[in-house]
């Protein structure tokens, strides 16, 4: 229904999301800043996936936006554990 | 029904990626990590959940509609608890609060004892978050 310019467009905006998220990576000056920027990034990155999906018509870029989402959950509460101070498994 | 549907969907993906967009200038502009916490995971979070829930209204049939609305439910219960374990961790590994707060957390955590050392009253000791945009600026010292 809508041209490849539309998704040309979201394509952009998604990718300067991705470049401030990276911007706040690298300069950031804690290592909870770090963290944050990481967590925000896995979500970012599963807007690709459904934005494939939408304009492929193909569905198995969801189920990599699951699993996607899914491993940055348990990376951000394995992170959070360490700034903690604490072991993974306790 | 149908193209109305189709059109209301572009809407919801529309909405979400520039919710995103603004969650992500949040993230930089934002002066602490606790304002950059909230302010990127509560845009983030429900931008995504309208791109997904768009997703779903424009494919409308097959698979793709049942994967974007589980992927959505699993955002909307993983993210926030995410981010209270970020925050929590960030508060024990000693980041001082930005500006002139209220601190009750930690008076709570010294009550009972989870607290140790003297990281009480680090409110308003961090400095303007211009003179902190340095490279590889030190976190800021709680006021003993």
């Amino acid at each position: 229904m809508m041209g490849p310019t539309a998704f040309g467009i979201y394509f952009t905006v998604l990718l300067l999301g991705c470049l401030l998220c990276l911007y706040r990576l690298a300069r950031g000056p804690t290592a909870p800043d770090r963290t944050v920027a990481v967590d925000i990034l896995g979500t970012v990155i599963v807007n690709f996936c459904a934005m494939m999906a939408l304009s492929t018509g193909k569905d198995y870029y969801l189920v990599i936006a699951i699993a996607w989402a899914l491993l940055s959950f348990i990376g951000s509460i394995a992170l959070a554990k360490h700034l903690e101070g604490r072991s993974f498994d306790e | 029904m149908s193209s109305a549907l189709i059109v209301l969907g572009y809407i919801f993906f529309s909405l979400g990626i520039l919710v995103n967009i603004f969650g992500c200038v949040g993230l930089v502009r934002m002066p602490d990590v606790y304002n950059r916490l909230q302010a990127a995971t509560k845009c983030v979070t429900l931008g995504t959940c309208s791109v997904l829930l768009g997703t779903a209204l424009v494919a409308q049939t097959g698979s793709i509609v049942w994967k974007a609305i589980i992927c959505a439910l699993f955002i909307l219960l993983t993210s926030p608890t995410g981010a209270h374990a970020i925050a929590k961790g960030s508060y024990l590994s000693g980041i001082p609060l930005w500006g002139k707060v209220t601190d009750a957390y930690g008076p709570a955590l010294e009550a009972r004892g989870i607290l140790r050392g003297t990281l009480s009253s680090r409110v308003g000791t961090c400095p303007a978050p211009d003179e902190t945009e340095g490279e590889e600026a030190e976190p800021c010292e709680p006021r003993s």
